[in-house]
């Protein structure tokens, strides 16, 4: 089996680019599921049995969604061994940017799109700058210099990743992105492995319930910002 | 020992004063630079958990990406990006696992046209060459450069991309002036004189709209043809890639011949998917591309070329009854179409 961990803000085209490119994989005769995880609704799970590909949605609700994400991943891994797939591909938002679902030794892919601004790669934090794979896309609707001004930032913030233009629309790109799913390394189960970083902590009166402002009610892990 | 060791032994002084381009590593990376007289190493090694922590960062991984980034920034600047005469399409097989009779060199300075129907197989072929396919990808076909296969690396390689795009459907997203925008794709380019590249760009671009735009002008503002002059200037004097493909610019609003020739004249292959005749004509080749496959390959007849003229004038013509119509005339249509 092997896992693959697709990340990437919202909107940038993470569902296209693992529907086209199950199309290739399809091709090559591999069994394919997907994990999508989302915070309160998702419709993608049509989207995808739209294209007959088996998919499991997680929704995290109230939980912060990483920490949501990490402690199904396992019993996803072997729901999907169960379903004797060759590739499990879990598809999440990184919705506060310090987030990343990247697992040590398993094929991590962050989607991000040429739209997002300059500025992006930089405020993105290990979900890009740890991935193994950075797709770019809507490449199709900017100008050449702007997609080349942002694959350099990219390549400043993730010096060492694969760098790789996919047309979520067309297609264009998904071919070459199968080809480097498909080389990724087999694992048998994730327990014990660990992930690439820390996901963000927070422990306190909010994440129990607390909805009333004010410093009596803050309790547990809380930081001030400095003001002055 | 390599050059990593000695690079994290550098003060942060010398190492941005030696090279500037490591500044960003630090700005990329959200490193306040404080004390700019200690090595690179001792600063990753001062950094605090909590710090480390909260940036979703480690030392051993933040090193790690810290020579990578100073590698990758030293071959992108000094690399000559690409040294291509020319690239050679091997035939594969079409959609009917027909055999692709095939063998066609494509020299630097030549516009070659593709053409045949939508879904027939031009998207493929060009992200063949894109991607330098080397018998992988399902047509079989293989893309030599100077004769021999390119590295692999080229593909991930960031400035080794092979092909430039220019389409009708692209825009400009950036927010700032046409000034700033040239000199920030300079800089991606890590290329010192960016003063003059911007102004050599600016001027030619000018060259091909109709419609005059300076550095100061917003980029956004610019108009479809004015962007479309930008584009091809821009990719012409900045873009490392040796082949540009224009994708179904039809009426742009721009000099369609002067645009194609300064990107030839910049040393690059021009591919144009297009059926519109005068520029399709303007090719020395035309591929036609049917059921997946390559057809054939067809000369442009000296008899073309002489249409070409015709095509030209009955294109000067409307180009002139459209200049008309910007400056609020009324239409006088002789028959200068019938003669």
């Amino acid at each position: 089996m092997k896992l693959i961990t697709v990340s990437g803000p919202p909107s940038s085209g993470k569902t296209s680019v693992i529907i086209k490119s199950i199309g290739e994989l399809k091709d090559r005769h591999l069994k394919i599921g997907v994990l999508k995880f989302d915070c309160l609704v998702t419709d993608d799970d049509n989207l995808y049995a739209a294209q007959n590909i088996d998919s499991r949605v997680g929704l995290s609700g109230s939980m912060c969604p990483d920490h949501f994400f990490v402690s199904n991943i396992d019993d996803c891994l072997n729901w999907a061994i169960g379903q004797s797939y060759d590739i499990l591909i879990s598809e999440s938002a990184g919705l506060c940017n310090r987030c990343s679902p990247h697992i040590k030794g398993c094929t991590a892919v962050c989607v991000i799109d040429n739209l997002m601004g300059i500025n992006t790669p930089k405020k993105i934090g290990p979900m890009l700058k740890m991935a193994d794979i950075v797709v770019i896309t809507k490449g199709d609707i900017v100008s050449q210099a702007e997609r080349e001004i942002f694959a350099l930032k990219i390549r400043q913030a993730n010096p060492d990743g694969i760098i790789l233009h996919v047309n979520g629309l067309t297609g264009q790109g998904a071919g070459e992105l199968a080809t480097l799913i498909e080389t990724a390394t087999e694992i048998e189960t994730l327990v014990g492995k660990e992930l690439r970083i820390s996901m963000p902590s927070a422990l306190c009166s909010y994440c129990l319930g607390e909805t009333v402002i004010g410093l009596n009610k803050q309790m547990g892990n809380v930081r001030k910002m400095k003001l002055d | 020992m390599n050059e990593s060791d000695l690079l994290e032994e550098l003060t942060i002084k010398d190492l941005l004063d030696k090279y500037p381009y490591s500044k960003e590593f630090f700005n990329i990376n959200g490193l306040p630079i404080d004390d700019v007289k200690i090595s690179i190493r001792d600063y990753i090694n001062s950094l605090g958990y909590v710090f480390l922590e909260d940036m979703g960062l480690n030392q051993e991984d933040l090193l790690k990406r810290f020579r990578s980034f100073m590698d990758r920034m030293k071959a992108i600047r000094e690399e000559p990006a690409f040294n291509i005469r020319d690239i050679t399409i091997l035939g594969g097989r079409n959609k009917s696992e027909k055999p692709e009779e095939i063998d066609l060199k494509i020299c630097i300075g030549e516009i070659i046209c593709i053409v045949g129907p939508t879904g027939s197989g031009k998207s493929r072929l060009l992200a063949d060459i894109e991607w330098m396919a080397q018998r992988d990808t399902p047509t079989r076909r293989q893309i030599l450069i100077n004769g021999s296969v390119p590295p692999r690396d080229w593909r991930f390689s960031v400035e080794h991309k092979l092909v430039a795009q220019l389409s009708q459907n692209m825009n400009f997203v950036m927010d700032v002036s046409v000034g700033e925008f040239i000199t920030l794709h300079a800089q991606s380019r890590l290329i010192d004189n960016s003063e003059i590249k911007t102004q050599e760009i600016v001027f030619h671009a000018n060259q091909l709209s109709g419609e005059r735009f300076d550095m100061n002008t917003p980029l956004t503002s610019l108009s479809g043809g004015q962007s479309r002059a930008l584009m091809v200037a821009d990719t012409a004097f900045l873009s490392t890639s040796p082949i540009v493909l224009i994708d179904e610019i039809e009426n742009a609003g721009i000099n369609r011949k002067k645009a194609l020739e300064l990107l030839i004249g910049q040393n690059k292959i021009v591919l144009i998917a297009t059926h519109d005749p005068l520029l399709a004509l303007m090719g020395n080749k035309r591929i036609v591309v049917k059921n997946g496959g390559i057809k054939k390959v067809i000369n442009t007849t000296s008899n073309e070329k002489k249409g070409l003229l015709r095509l030209t004038e009955i294109d000067n013509i409307l180009m002139k009854y459209r200049e008309s119509l910007r400056n609020g005339q009324l239409l006088e249509i002789g028959d200068e179409l019938l003669c």
